[in-house]
């Protein structure tokens, strides 16, 4: 039997049982926009890849790693130290949440300037910044993991800020805490969070998120719609499979040598061991990704019109946000016409203010 | 019976109104310059807030408002206290242990005793009234703890307390003592850790001549007084060959090799034959300069091999290698170059060899792990390049791939036909 005909009678014997006809149809016809601003089409995958790279070597780093303040640092360091390859999958883990993360913001930032979330995908874009929140709460709680002197003043100073917030503040530092300061009881809830209900509610949410892109199909940008809509075309189109799918397949491969240079080149360091009873170092910092709040927090004199600075700057956050995630509802009018200008200037407002305050995050 | 109550709130409010009173300081607030001076100051006292007046010093009636009777001989009024009655004068309150007790338990009562023992107390004893009694140190009217930073016997102001003494030349020339010493102080190790470094029990004038029965110490004790807190060095001295040497020719020991108030930081280069310490006494040819001679070659060797590997470690941990446990090995490494330097005090070069050798071979170790973490991290750059290479082939071979499907994909399509699919980012 020819080859060809062996693959047949398997596809044959899969079909029946599976029933993948269906898949293979709908698949066969799904189809891309294709434009000049196609690329920023990849991004969205890209962040699936590093999500999928995240769980693969945090499952490798679970083999060794143990959640007690008395072991973490030590388990860290024989992983790094010891381990065959244990350092390759450290630095791959950290240096992927952080590319994650910086994907995840292009992501959405592409979505806002080619204006996606509009209708009827303003649910895709609510659970896409759910992801993104889900995204920033790993990073938060796998900084801790480590129990090194940098993480373990950072989350102090995280859990600081949630403490100042108004009526749940205290309850909840206490939450994430597990006790009055961080301890041994705060790693291994954190340990809880990033190992298994952090990812059990993302996995469950991407699969929301991709069914709704799947129900809606891929975005036009409103451009290009216009400008087919007005020479009476139809916007071309790039098969899904394999068009799409192997550019795709290009574009994981070299994020992965990205993530290859950058974990061996310059491997995610360990630092010293915390301790609790230390003062904290001078300098001490979050993550990148939440340099631009604490930075801002730092700027809010002690009080504002005999308002806690803290608490008006949380404020300010909350609102900043739900305006954020509100944003399909607020940029179309009520005649349904969207608001470009104000929706792009927004986006271009928010770009700014991150980039300017977590710059002098750092700095400073 | 209400007649009894308002008796007695009358009682009361006399009673305060009379123990709050103190002519002394009713009068003498309302002078000028030196007169109200001491009420100024008094208030900052640390006996005033402990509840004494002018008058437990100075005797007098505080209560009386007329000058002439609150400062009656007859109510025991002394004035101004003579400079030779100020020590006995204190020690009326700081000898008695039992009333020192009650304001601090662990306070010393034995300051008189020793201040009768200090070439002060010996000198004011026989009427020079022109040396240092209590008040020069703790200051008059408004004395302070001495942790009190304010104070001038506070561990960091009592150089400089000392000093405004012993740095007076004319002063000092009377005694034939050198007016230098603070400045000579002020170059030393000593000083740099107590005013650099913050560190109040690093030593300074008190710690080396006593406080109270302040006194130069004496040939024969000076390593006594240097090993209060230099205990190993003391033992060596006193078991090494310089010991019957130095005492013979009333050298004091530790002062000879490392000066008495300018004692600067102890490197490798005293020991050298030729223009070391050692070299005063000893030729570099004799027994005496071969023994400085090994000595600073062993700590030389053991320096500079604890450089090298923290070189190599520094490089690797900056490379973002894990090499702590090597680097917290090379702290032990550290440790045997100070016993080392301790060992000199024996001057016997088998004494230094024992710790070099330690060193020695703990830094064999750990310059051995820093060069196997700069291997392995060549080994790991080698394998990224092994690895971008065969990710970039699978690149290349994805994009001739879809390239090659794609133009077969366009050549199927007839042109003018009206395909919705084959339309391609090729095309």
């Amino acid at each position: 039997m020819e080859v060809s005909a062996r693959v047949s009678a398997v596809k044959q014997w899969l079909d029946e049982r599976l029933g993948l006809e269906p898949v293979r149809e709908f698949l066969a016809h799904k189809t891309v926009p294709k434009h000049s601003s196609t690329i920023w089409y990849y991004f969205g995958g890209i962040t699936l890849f590093l999500f999928g790279v995240q769980v693969a070597t945090g499952m490798l780093l679970l083999l060794y790693y143990r959640p007690t303040s008395t072991e973490a640092y030590e388990s860290v360091q024989f992983i790094v130290a010891e381990v065959q390859f244990g350092w390759l999958i450290r630095s791959i883990h950290s240096w992927s949440a952080n590319l994650m993360m910086l994907t995840a913001f292009i992501h959405m930032f592409s979505v806002v300037f080619l204006h996606a979330y509009r209708r009827p995908r303003e649910v895709t874009w609510l659970s896409g910044i759910a992801l993104l929140g889900l995204t920033m709460a790993f990073g938060f709680s796998g900084y801790l993991l480590p129990w090194n002197t940098t993480s373990f003043f950072a989350t102090r100073i995280g859990t600081d800020v949630a403490a100042s917030m108004p009526f749940i503040g205290e309850a909840l530092a206490r939450f994430l805490r597990g006790g009055d300061d961080i301890g041994g009881a705060t790693l291994t809830r954190f340990f809880g969070f990033h190992v298994a209900i952090l990812p059990g509610i993302t996995t469950a949410l991407i699969l929301v998120h991709l069914a709704l892109v799947q129900r809606h199909g891929i975005s036009t940008p409103l451009r290009v719609e216009r400008q087919h809509r007005g020479a009476g075309a139809q916007v071309a189109q790039l098969p899904f499979v394999p068009n799409f799918l192997v550019r795709e397949l290009m574009a994981w491969y070299g994020t992965l040598g990205v993530l290859g240079c950058l974990a061996a080149l310059f491997p995610w360091e360990l630092g010293d061991k915390a301790d609790p009873f230390a003062p904290a170092p001078a300098g001490i910092r979050p993550e990148w990704y939440f340099l631009a709040p604490f930075y801002t927090l730092k700027l809010i004199p002690s009080h504002v019109w005999g308002i806690e600075g803290q608490v008006l700057g949380l404020l300010g956050f909350g609102l900043l946000a739900a305006w954020w995630v509100t944003l399909p509802f607020w940029a179309a009018a009520r005649d349904g016409a969207l608001r470009v200008r104000l929706v792009t200037g927004a986006g271009v407002a928010l770009i700014a203010y991150l980039a300017t305050f977590s710059f002098l995050g750092y700095t400073r | 019976m209400k007649t009894i109550m308002v008796a007695s709130w009358l009682a009361m409010l006399m009673s305060i109104c009379l123990a709050a009173k103190d002519s002394c300081v009713t009068c003498h607030q309302g002078l000028e310059g030196v007169q109200s001076d001491p009420v100024r100051k008094f208030t900052n006292d640390i006996h005033h807030r402990h509840g004494f007046s002018c008058a437990d010093c100075h005797g007098g009636d505080p209560q009386r408002d007329d000058a002439d009777a609150a400062m009656s001989p007859a109510r025991g009024f002394r004035g101004k206290i003579p400079r030779t009655a100020v020590p006995q004068l204190c020690a009326r309150c700081h000898s008695d242990a039992s009333l020192m007790h009650k304001y601090n338990p662990r306070q010393r009562v034995d300051q008189l005793a020793q201040y009768l023992t200090s070439n002060h107390g010996k000198r004011l004893a026989a009427g020079d009234t022109a040396v240092a009694n209590c008040v020069d140190c703790h200051g008059v009217h408004d004395i302070r703890t001495t942790k009190d930073p304010l104070s001038p016997v506070h561990p960091l102001r009592l150089p400089e307390t000392c000093a405004r003494c012993h740095s007076d030349t004319a002063r000092m020339e009377k005694y034939k003592i050198s007016p230098t010493v603070l400045a000579d102080y002020q170059t030393s190790v000593h000083w740099r850790a107590l005013a650099d470094r913050g560190d109040l029990s690093a030593p300074s004038c008190a710690s080396c001549h006593g406080n109270h029965g302040a006194a130069p110490p004496h040939v024969g004790e000076v390593a006594a007084v240097c090993g209060t807190c230099h205990v190993m060095m003391e033992d060596l001295y006193r078991g090494s060959p310089h010991k019957p040497i130095f005492d013979g020719m009333g050298v004091a020991g530790c002062v000879a090799c490392h000066e008495n108030h300018a004692v600067i930081h102890p490197t490798p280069e005293l020991l050298n034959s030729e223009s070391g310490i050692c070299a005063n006494c000893h030729d570099a040819e004799s027994a005496g300069g071969q023994t400085a001679a090994g000595m600073a070659e062993l700590i030389g060797e053991l320096s500079s091999q604890i450089d090298r590997s923290k070189a190599i470690l520094d490089r690797a941990r900056r490379s973002g290698m894990e090499v702590s446990p090597a680097l917290l090995r090379q702290t032990e490494a550290q440790e045997q170059l100070v016993k080392a330097r301790v060992a000199v005090h024996a001057f016997r070069v088998d004494a230094v060899g024992a710790p070099v050798q330690e060193g020695l071979a703990i830094t064999r170790e750990t310059y051995t792990a820093g060069l196997s973490a700069l291997e392995e991290l060549d080994r790991r750059r080698t394998g990224l390049l092994f690895s971008l290479a065969a990710i970039s082939l699978t690149i290349l071979g994805l994009w001739l791939w879809i390239r090659n499907f794609e133009r077969n994909e366009r050549s199927l399509n007839a042109p003018g036909a009206s395909s919705g699919s084959g339309d391609s980012l090729g095309g």
